[in-house]
């Protein structure tokens, strides 16, 4: 897990000054959200996830410490950290992906919407269903690229005939920037596109069932500069409609894309507020030894 | 929580949503199912492995166990011939007596005396006529003597052959089996350790049939396959792993390897048969014939796991060798190959363990001939405990079924002390690494 | 004999190695040698032993050849006059009463007399030729010796020669894999050649008439017409079908279970089990076969069969009462739970290579695990899983004693589970079990069967192999 030094340079001035941009918008928003005991500085919208004190562990070995954190809807929160730090098990806790691992154990509270989604009588299907989640090496499934990305509306049954699941798909495509470059060739297997395609087939695989969150473990560490620009873009796009999670270890790619940034170290939410205020004004002495260089 | 279907009152109902719970419970339903097909899957498999153990055990024990019987003869010098004690019918003598005894008159045609003839081993009176050639004074004595009692005698008081049967279905008859009560009344009749199925060889005779003939042409064909097939799978192993370059030789040499360890065990029978018997003029139905065929057979097997042993040992070690100026021979054998030995040995020993339950092969090259008392040595005919199974498995005499069924038993004995062993080393190679 | 030799050839190589060493260190005495003395000593004994071992192993092997050549070289008239067949018979027998066996056949009149006479000849030939052959050995050995102990000196490189003999040995011992192979074509095909000159491999391959038995003098075939082998092919195929139809699904739900439901302490219960379903010789398969299953099977059907007659399905009622303990069924149902283990195995491991990224990906869009297996997994592993599936096949086709226990000896073309059919192997083993001399056509016709098993097993691992094998690296 090395960082790209690359993908710092492309795209950073106009970028940069689009979140401020944005920033300043919402900064009226800030004001109204409905914030919680707990201030966590720098919501841009309305509360869609709540953690309450979430640990968890692997065996016996506990990973993650009672982290509390509020997640905006309509926004891009991103979570950084050095590796291990705990980051990517968070996210694994929103859509209950550490259900698939045995040893795994999640304690706390999370609510999504005001439902708690850790309790044991909320089907794992259904949230699912609800928090789409994109992984760091590009995964479609050796099917054809309608095959992917019908995948979800055929399992969940969301299509009631053949030309509605044809519109799904391609309205899926669309969304995430693929169907002009695949419109052709729907069934040629998903394996047999670029890295970066591939990213965006299953990020529309993600979309194609309407999801409420969705979930991005590090999308673009496997992908070439000009891929990840383009993902990037998509994620910006994709801010209007969905609460967005990214990790990342890029504080490069943090600073594009987030509007919040929460960092995390050795299992413990250290800090989290506006990307900006983290990245130029942290409060904790850590976050600024990381986001210096000083370790990660 | 007890707001269990907490509904989605908080959140507004997405339509997606209700539409995926309309269908949940169908597909968990499906999920269920699907899960009980794999729990049936492996319960069958459970299954079968019970009724098959669960069988041979229920039809092998009885085995174990023999009846013998003990009586008094009296050497009447008028039967035997003091000057030839071997030539006189010493099983007729038994019977007639046995017969006196039990106070019923013989027929003119020695029907009854036949009858009762079958009841006895002809072990009995074999044994009886050594003991008088031995020593001819015992001629006009009363002598005790015991002996295994005949093979359908002893089916009968394992409660293998019922009187319920009609008496045309059954070898003995009615009359047999009251003398067979009036025997066991008399406490002439005695069940102990069938110990004669331990320590004799094969027999046409099922009460005298044993497998120590068997175990030792086995255990001598072992020998065989052990000494020519272990180090000569570990030098090939050794060779490839650590010596050979990469070219087409040897890549060529890899993909027999592999195709030779899935050639139907058969195919090297005709192979042994050919080369070693026909050609070579090896004596047939040898250990030393068997045990180059199961060579050969599990050579590829013993490569295959040497190479992965080899390969599990860590890099690091080959080079601190040879960065202690020890040459590449000396670094593979003072140091890589110690190392691999445990996951070597299991490796050898689960072949061996294949190789003695390995049965097709070894009838080609001519055991499934009738091969009675122990073998001598490496080149004189012998006989092998599976090919034994499937010898005694086709005999007609019902007591040889409990015999093929107990040296089922024996055979996977061995084959579990084997498997033990390796179990063993490789706990033991578990702990050094 | 063998160990007498084996016991010269240790202590002549002993006698070598001390020779060696001790000349060593004489020759040495003040300076410090390339190699230590042990290497010396080896490298003599390896020069003293090799040669004489290499003389022995090729007396072993090739004298009995020389011995036959030298044998028909001087052949008696009345023996030339023979038919072929009859005179591979006779000399066959020659040699076996040379050996001090019995023979094979009866022979009457003057090839009875001649059969005395040859055999002492033969004798006589074999013994000058283990005379000479010790001779060869010896004087090989000491020729060999003499040469390494002119060499041993202080500045001599024994170690690195020592290590090329080494080598050398490795490389033949890898070279005996291919030796192995080479022996098993070279068998099959000589012998086979031999089957095919008198049946021809159309008649073999496609022909519909199985009865070697009556073929009993040489003569009577290809009149008889008893060699085609189709209703062996269609009998083995019939019984690997019904292997498959119970191997494979149990075995793939099984390794399915194990791979993806399965916790640690279930694998750890399972996993032994099918261990030992593997470890079970097939001879004890074939007891089980035979004596319970059979017998159970029958019974099951004779039942029904009696309900059935009299009524509507009056035939097929009293098809059922004549059932019999050897049907295929049995066999290859038998065959089938021995090949369960080796299907889940290999099952498992394939769906095990499959990347965790696809499990993830499909379970994170809110899958069943269920639906994860069948939409993700299964399609992802599907070459891998037909893979597997072909090695079990061939497996299956190359079994021998299930079948030969269990099924039958009647060779008839059906694809009915409940008739008695023959196979292949069960056929290779009845017509080399019998007490018959081996270059009948009944001993030659189960190599061209062997021949043909042996191809069509390859062909299949090949394949499975190599489609296996490229499954593994798309995941790598």
């Amino acid at each position: 897990m090395t960082m790209n030094p690359d993908l710092v340079a492309p795209s950073r001035e106009p970028r940069q000054g689009d979140v401020s941009a944005l920033d300043t918008d919402r900064n009226p928003g800030h004001a109204e959200a409905p914030v919680p005991t707990v201030v966590h500085p720098g919501l841009t919208g309305p509360i869609k996830i709540k953690a309450e004190d979430v640990s968890v562990f692997y065996g016996q070995k506990q990973a993650l410490f009672d982290v509390s954190l509020d997640i905006a809807d309509k926004a891009v929160t991103a979570f950084i950290g050095p590796s291990g730090c705990g980051k990517s098990t968070f996210l694994r806790c929103i859509n209950r992906m550490n259900d698939t691992i045995p040893s795994a154990r999640v304690v706390g509270k999370i609510t999504i919407d005001g439902q708690d989604i850790t309790d044991r009588s909320i089907d794992p299907v259904l949230l699912r269903a609800r928090v789409g989640m994109v992984f760091q090496k590009p995964n479609p499934f050796p099917k054809s690229i309608f095959e992917n990305v019908a995948y979800g509306p055929k399992i969940h049954g969301l299509t009631a005939n053949k030309t509605e699941l044809a519109d799904r798909v391609e309205h899926s495509l669309k969304r995430a920037g693929l169907w002009k470059e695949v419109a052709d060739r729907l069934e040629s297997p998903g394996t047999g596109l670029s890295g970066g395609q591939q990213q965006r087939l299953v990020i529309a695989r993600a979309i194609a069932v309407e999801p409420e969150v969705i979930l991005m473990d590090e999308p673009c560490s496997a992908l070439d500069p000009i891929a990840t620009a383009r993902i990037e873009e998509l994620i910006d796009e994709l801010r209007e409609e969905y609460c967005i999670v990214i990790v990342t270890h890029s504080m490069a790619q943090a600073a594009r894309v987030s509007q919040r940034t929460a960092f995390f170290h050795l299992g413990q939410l250290i800090e989290v507020g506006p990307t900006e205020d983290i990245f130029q004004n942290p409060r904790e002495r850590r976050t600024l030894d990381y986001i210096t260089g000083r370790f990660g | 929580m007890t707001d269990a279907a907490l509904p989605p009152a908080v959140a507004p109902a997405r339509p997606a949503t209700a539409a995926i719970q309309k269908r949940l419970k169908a597909r968990y339903a499906r999920e269920k199912r699907f899960r009980a097909y794999g729990l049936i899957a492996i319960g069958i498999a459970v299954l079968f492995l019970a009724v098959l153990l669960g069988s041979i055990v229920k039809q092998g024990y009885s085995a174990f166990y023999t009846h013998a019987v003990t009586a008094e003869v009296y050497l009447d010098p008028a039967v035997i011939d003091a000057s030839n004690p071997g030539g006189a019918n010493y099983d007729q003598l038994i019977a007639s007596q046995q017969l006196a005894e039990l106070g019923v008159a013989d027929d003119e045609r020695g029907t009854r005396s036949t009858a009762m003839r079958a009841l006895f081993s002809p072990d009995a009176g074999f044994g009886l006529r050594e003991r008088v050639i031995e020593d001819p004074s015992l001629i006009g004595q009363t002598i005790e003597f015991t002996a295994p009692i005949g093979d359908d005698a002893d089916l009968y008081f394992k409660d293998d052959i019922s009187r319920d049967t009609p008496q045309a279905q059954r070898r003995l008859s009615d009359e047999q089996l009251a003398w067979l009560d009036r025997m066991e009344q008399s406490g002439a009749v005695t069940s102990g350790f069938n110990s004669d199925f331990f320590t004799r060889g094969d027999s046409t005779q099922p009460e005298l049939a044993g497998v120590l003939g068997a175990v030792i042409g086995s255990a001598l064909m072992l020998l065989v396959t052990g000494l020519l097939a272990i180090p000569i799978g570990v030098g090939a192993a050794v060779y490839l792993e650590e010596f050979a370059r990469k070219n087409r030789i040897t890549a060529f040499i890899e993909v027999n390897i592999n195709n030779l360890a899935a050639v139907p065990s058969i195919v090297y029978g005709l192979l042994g048969l050919a080369v070693f018997i026909n050609w070579m003029h090896l004596p047939r139905a040898s250990p030393l014939v068997g045990g180059l065929v199961l060579a050969l057979m599990s050579l590829p097997t013993i490569i295959i796991a040497t190479r992965s042993a080899l390969k599990a040992v860590p890099p690091s070690i080959r080079e601190a060798a040879l960065a202690m100026g020890a040459s590449r021979t000396q670094s593979v054998f003072h140091h890589v190959l110690p190392l691999a030995m445990p996951g070597v040995m299991t490796g050898a020993i689960l072949a061996m363990a294949h190789a003695l339950g390995e049965t097709a092969p070894l009838l080609l090259i001519g055991m499934v001939s009738f091969t009675p008392g122990i073998p001598e040595g490496l080149t004189s005919p012998s006989g092998a405990l599976p090919v034994l199974v499937y010898i005694w498995e086709n005999a007609s005499e019902r007591a040889f079924h409990e015999r093929t069924a107990a040296a089922i038993l024996v055979l996977l004995a061995f084959m579990i002390v084997m498997n033990l062993v390796a179990i063993v080393l490789r706990r033991r190679f578990e702990r050094r690494w | 004999m063998i160990l007498l030799v084996l016991i010269l050839l240790i202590g002549f190589s002993a006698a070598a190695y001390w020779a060696g060493r001790r000349l060593a260190r004489r020759r040495a005495a003040g300076t410090r040698a390339h190699s230590s003395l042990g290497y010396h000593g080896a490298y003599v004994l390896l020069w003293a032993a090799i040669p004489a071992l290499v003389v022995l192993i090729l007396m072993a092997v090739f004298s009995t050849g020389i011995q036959y050549q030298l044998l028909l070289a001087d052949a008696p008239e009345a023996i030339r006059a023979l038919d072929p067949m009859r005179q591979g018979a006779f000399w066959y027998d020659v040699l076996t009463v040379a050996d001090g066996g019995t023979p094979q056949q009866i022979w009457a009149g003057p090839q009875a007399e001649l059969l005395q006479s040859e055999a002492q000849r033969a004798a006589r030939i074999g013994g000058l030729m283990t005379l000479g052959g010790a001779v060869a050995a010896v004087l090989a050995g000491l020729i060999g010796l003499g040469l390494a102990l002119r060499r041993v000196a202080p500045q001599f490189r024994a170690r690195n020669r020592v290590e090329g003999w080494i080598a050398a040995f490795l490389f033949v011992c890898s070279a005996i894999a291919i030796l192995t192979t080479l022996g098993i074509i070279a068998s099959l095909l000589f012998e086979s050649l031999r089957f095919f000159q008198s049946v021809s491999p159309l008649e073999f391959l496609f022909g519909t008439q199985w009865s070697p038995q009556i073929a009993i003098r040489a003569d009577q075939v290809g009149q008889t017409g008893g060699f085609g082998a189709a209703p062996l092919f269609v009998g083995t195929f019939l019984i690997m079908m019904i292997a498959m139809l119970v191997a494979g699904p149990i075995g793939l739900f099984s390794a399915i279970y194990l791979s993806e439901y399965a916790g640690p302490r279930q694998r750890a219960i399972i996993k032994p089990v099918l261990e030992i379903l593997a470890g079970v010789p097939t001879v004890v398969y074939g007891f089980f076969a035979a004596l319970t299953v059979g017998p159970a099977l029958r019974g099951f059907f004779n039942g029904v069969g009696a309900q059935l007659a009299g009524g509507p399905l009056d035939s097929l009622g009293q098809y059922l009462m004549l059932v019999q303990n050897q049907m295929a069924l049995v066999a290859g149902g038998v065959m089938g739970i021995m090949l369960i283990p080796f299907v889940s195995s290999l099952s498992d491991d394939i769906i095990n290579a499959v990347p965790q990224s696809l499990r993830d990906g499909s379970y994170a869009m809110g899958a069943t695990k269920s639906e994860t297996v069948k939409r993700v997994l299964l399609p992802a592993a599907l070459p891998g899983i037909a893979g597997a599936f072909l090695l079990a096949v061939s497996r299956a086709i190359g079994e021998t004693m299930i079948v030969t226990m269990a099924a039958g000896l009647a060779a008839r073309m059906t694809l009915n589970p409940l008739d008695t059919v023959t196979t292949v192997t069960v056929q290779i083993v009845t017509l080399l079990t019998g007490d018959q001399e081996f270059n009948s056509p009944k001993t030659l016709a189960a190599f061209g069967l062997g021949l043909t098993l042996f191809i069509v097993t390859l062909g299949l691992n090949i394949i499975a192999q190599q489609i296996v094998q490229r499954y593994r690296e798309q995941y790598d």
